[in-house]
């Protein structure tokens, strides 16, 4: 880089982004701030902030210091312009550091180690002289085999009135912190090309329905954007989440309205997901979740391509798109629900029924006449013997049946998680297999085309790490000369990394060559 | 024999083995160090056995792949695991730079975190794993952020002993930095104890405690009394540090540890961990997160944390490498990315909400 005095403006702003010093302030903001970001929850709601804040600085400064942060953009800080443009400045900074230092660097791993100059053993961090009797040819034959003994694969060269051993490893491990840093802005483009080019998204799938619609985050919609994301909504839920045929209902070009639908938050998928099932299953009879998960089908123009069960570490992808296990939820209407029971008669009739609540059925090779009258997805009974639902998973599923047997009726409470509740007054079996569609399944649903990018710079990352940090360029000269009839040998050696434990290598194999000297 | 029966023995070794490591220091007889590294390693192998068990243990009840029943996802068992990877650590620094001082330090941290899992009522019960964490990420993601966790700790006192030995006068900054820090972890050490003490005696419940009861019985107290009273003993006991900090400056002399040595082990350490961290904390989690979760980074307490102790160890590298800092400052800076470290570790466990809510108490 050139020193003069007169630089101009360019000059100064590459100097500035290339400074250390820089990437120590950067660091330290980021940092800090971040602090503030882990205090403050991030996109909650105002009054859980306020409430944070009142419990540091008290109550009567809590709404002044909200609107403060606020306005700073502390309450989405992660998102906030200030916040990125830290960021910015931390991948420029990293990006002119790397250009401005590389070309000194490379010059350095690109030419192999040349026999040392005498006047320059001086300026050589690690230096040893010793002399030894005998002549130079016998001491020249101890110096090379002592460094074979101790692993050095040695070049020779002679130069007038000397003759010169050197050694190098590890040239190449000075690119370790350049690939280090090359890393972590790949990283930093696979995160920009994934906010851009992707999407996150939710979808609420009851069981047994499809849609091919994402939800999105939308910064405020005014009214009529609220109203237009109304109709385009029904007209999706008419057509079972299809785009196509929402278009067509709507009598809109499908463009138009896969245009309007991501403005308005809606992400069409560009095929449909169905879910068929979702379970949860426990540890043993505890409440303990084991695992979640929903049996998916994608359905592409109208045919069933792909099916898999999806659990939390265990996603589905298709064309791109992720679908995770997130979350999951009780339907609020139970008139669709279907109830499956696996009745066994006392004489052995045994068969599978799907009923509705209030629908009145006959259980098979027998005269018993049954009706779902109430449902639980987490039945228990309070001291007092009376029902009530103590969760709204489906921690353990019940349903209510009236029975009627030739004009006697009772009821009673068929547990699917019991089998002692599944046996009626007179024997039968009428065990509860599943409620089905009372349960919807939440899932995250993302494209992220960067993700390959951001991994492959974790990959050359952890590579740089390693050669960065546990591995050196060392270098070594041993220069021999006749001097006053005895033998002088110089050694100089260097290593950028872990220099004491080389200089002890060094002082092992001097201490060799001065035994192997006498 | 189940894993509480090794547990128990180890707690035990780590504690005689301080007493023996002090009274090394005091006597400098030979055959006192070789006992107290003796009884050390018996305490390690007793710890190890310990956790293969449980380890073992955890299989037979969870019926998981063995790579998924590895005993380090809760707090018991990570502070346990924490003990392990400090005393290995411990161990490697003991034998390559033949001295045995370090182990008057290290020693007492470990016996009395396993005491302080004992007394303070935590639960030991093998739980069996919610579903988000039944991944094989499970196994390299903790273990890695924990092996490195054990060498930041490990810079962090060497760090210190370096400041409390090169201060000379109590009116310099990095006296008055070293001397504040101790006094906070003591008291606030301190303050902890008192509150499970107090919980022992009302029988409440740990996560209750922290949550709602965090230093009630001090600091926050009910009384104003008692919380006033408080705040006076935490300013005399920071006094009394202050004061007397150079007791502490004679007992680190007598180790025969030179000031570099100290500074050496600190920079090693940090660039032994800092890779280990990079790759198995904040990589591989991110993968996990991805996995689990749909997100490789959503700027959640205990990421936005790791964050943080990831620029601050990066800020020492920086420095120390490119800027060439040496000395009162490194150190302090060293010190702060341990600060970092226990809350990543803690603090956002017990203090802040996220998903990462799985290490708590209850």
């Amino acid at each position: 880089m050139a020193k003069s005095k007169d630089k101009n403006i360019i000059d100064r702003i590459w100097d500035f982004l290339a400074s250390v010093k820089l990437a120590i302030i950067v660091f330290s903001l980021i940092a800090l701030t971040s602090i503030i970001g882990t205090i403050l929850e991030q996109q909650a709601s105002p009054e859980k902030n306020i409430q944070v804040i009142s419990k540091l600085f008290g109550e009567s400064l809590a709404p002044t210091l909200y609107r403060i942060f606020d306005a700073l953009g502390f309450m989405d800080m992660y998102h906030s312009w200030w916040f990125v443009t830290l960021l910015m400045l931390f991948a420029a900074n990293l990006l002119v550091c790397s250009i401005d230092r590389f070309p000194s660097i490379w010059k350095l791993v690109k030419e192999p180690i040349k026999p040392l100059k005498e006047e320059h053993f001086k300026a050589i961090p690690i230096k040893r002289e010793i002399t030894l009797k005998g002549k130079t040819e016998k001491v020249k034959e101890t110096v090379g085999s002592v460094l074979r003994s101790e692993g050095f694969k040695y070049s020779e060269a002679s130069d007038p009135g000397g003759h010169q051993f050197y050694w190098e490893k590890g040239r190449y491990s000075r690119l370790g912190v350049y690939i280090t840093h090359f890393s972590i802005l790949v990283i930093l483009v696979g995160a920009l090309i994934g906010i851009f080019f992707g999407f996150k998204g939710f979808l609420n799938l009851p069981e047994g329905e499809s849609f091919g619609v994402a939800f999105t985050k939308t910064g405020e919609l005014t009214p009529a954007e609220i109203s237009e994301r109304r109709i385009i909504f029904n007209a999706l839920e008419i057509s079972g989440g299809d785009v196509s045929m929402a278009a067509r209902k709507l009598g809109v070009e499908e463009s138009h309205l896969t245009a309007r639908m991501k403005k308005l938050g809606m992400m069409p998928l560009g095929f449909s997901i169905r879910c068929d099932d979702f379970d949860v299953s426990f540890y043993g009879r505890s409440d303990m979740p084991k695992e979640y998960s929903s049996l998916l089908t994608v359905i592409d123009n109208g045919k069933e391509v792909l099916k898999k069960r999806i659990e939390v570490n265990d996603p589905l992808r298709y064309k791109g798109i992720t679908f995770y296990q997130s979350s999951y939820g009780i339907m609020p209407d139970s008139s669709s629900f279907l109830f499956i029971f696996r009745t066994t008669s006392k004489t052995g009739v045994s068969e599978t029924l799907r009923v509705r609540q209030g629908e009145k059925f006959l259980i098979p090779g027998t005269n018993i006449e049954a009706t779902v009258t109430d449902w639980s997805p987490a039945l228990s009974f309070d001291k007092d013997g009376r029902a009530f639902t103590y969760s709204e998973m489906m921690n353990n599923p019940g349903a209510q049946l009236e029975i009627n047997e030739n004009g006697k009726t009772y009821k009673k409470w068929i547990l699917e998680r019991y089998p002692v509740t599944w046996r009626l007054q007179n024997g039968h079996i009428v065990e509860l297999v599943d409620i089905w569609g009372a349960q919807y399944t939440g899932l995250q649903v993302r494209r992220d085309p960067g993700v390959w990018i951001v991994y492959l710079g974790c990959a050359t990352m952890s590579v740089g790490l390693f050669i960065a940090f546990f591995m050196s360029h060392r270098r070594l000269w041993v220069r021999v000369t006749t001097e006053k009839g005895n033998t002088k040998v110089m050694v100089a050696a260097s290593a950028n990394k872990n220099r004491e434990a080389f200089e002890r290598k060094i002082d092992k194999m001097v201490a060799l060559l001065k035994e192997g000297g006498k | 024999m189940d894993s509480s029966v090794f547990f128990g023995i180890s707690t035990v070794a780590y504690i005689l083995a301080m007493i023996t490591y002090i009274t090394y220091i005091a006597f400098k007889k030979h055959g006192v160090g070789v006992a107290a590294t003796t009884i050390t390693i018996t305490g390690f192998v007793c710890q190890t056995l310990a956790i293969l068990l449980r380890w073992k243990e955890f299989y037979d009840i969870s019926q998981m792949g063995i790579l998924r029943s590895v005993p380090i996802t809760n707090l018991y068992e990570s502070l346990i695991f924490f003990v392990w990877c400090l005393i290995l650590g411990y161990l490697v620094v003991e034998f390559k730079y033949k001295n045995r001082s370090f182990g008057a330090f290290v020693t007492p941290v470990a016996g009395l975190a396993l005491a302080f899992i004992d007394i303070s009522g935590m639960s030991k019960e093998i739980q069996p794993l919610v579903p988000a964490l039944q991944s094989n990420w499970l196994l390299v993601h903790v273990i890695m952020s924990f092996i490195s966790y054990a060498t930041f700790a490990l810079s962090f006192s060497t760090a210190m002993m370096y400041l409390i030995v090169t201060t000379e006068r109590k009116t310099e900054a990095s006296y008055i930095f070293w001397s504040v820090m101790l006094g906070i972890f003591v008291i606030v050490l301190g303050a902890l104890g008192l509150d499970f003490l107090k919980f022992k005696v009302a029988g409440m419940k740990p996560e209750a405690l922290i949550k709602s009861y965090l230093f009630k019985a001090t600091f926050f107290s009910d009384s104003s009394i008692v919380s006033i009273l408080s705040y006076i003993a935490a300013f005399v006991l920071l006094f009394v540090i202050w004061r007397y900090g150079y007791i502490l400056k004679r007992i680190i002399e007598t180790f025969n540890i030179s000031a570099s040595t100290l500074d050496e082990i600190t920079y090693k350490s940090i660039a032994i961990g800092f890779p280990i961290f990079t790759l198995g904390g904040l990589i591989f989690g991110a993968i996990w997160a991805d996995q689990a979760w749909g997100v490789y980074w959503s700027w959640d307490p205990k990421e936005t944390w790791s964050l943080i102790t990831w620029f601050v160890y990066a800020f020492y590298l920086h420095a120390r490498l490119l800027r060439g800092w040496r000395g009162h400052k490194i150190s302090v800076v060293a010190v702060l990315g341990f600060v970092a470290v226990i809350f990543t570790y803690l603090g956002v466990n017990l203090l802040l909400s996220g998903l990462h809510a799985y290490g708590g108490l209850e």
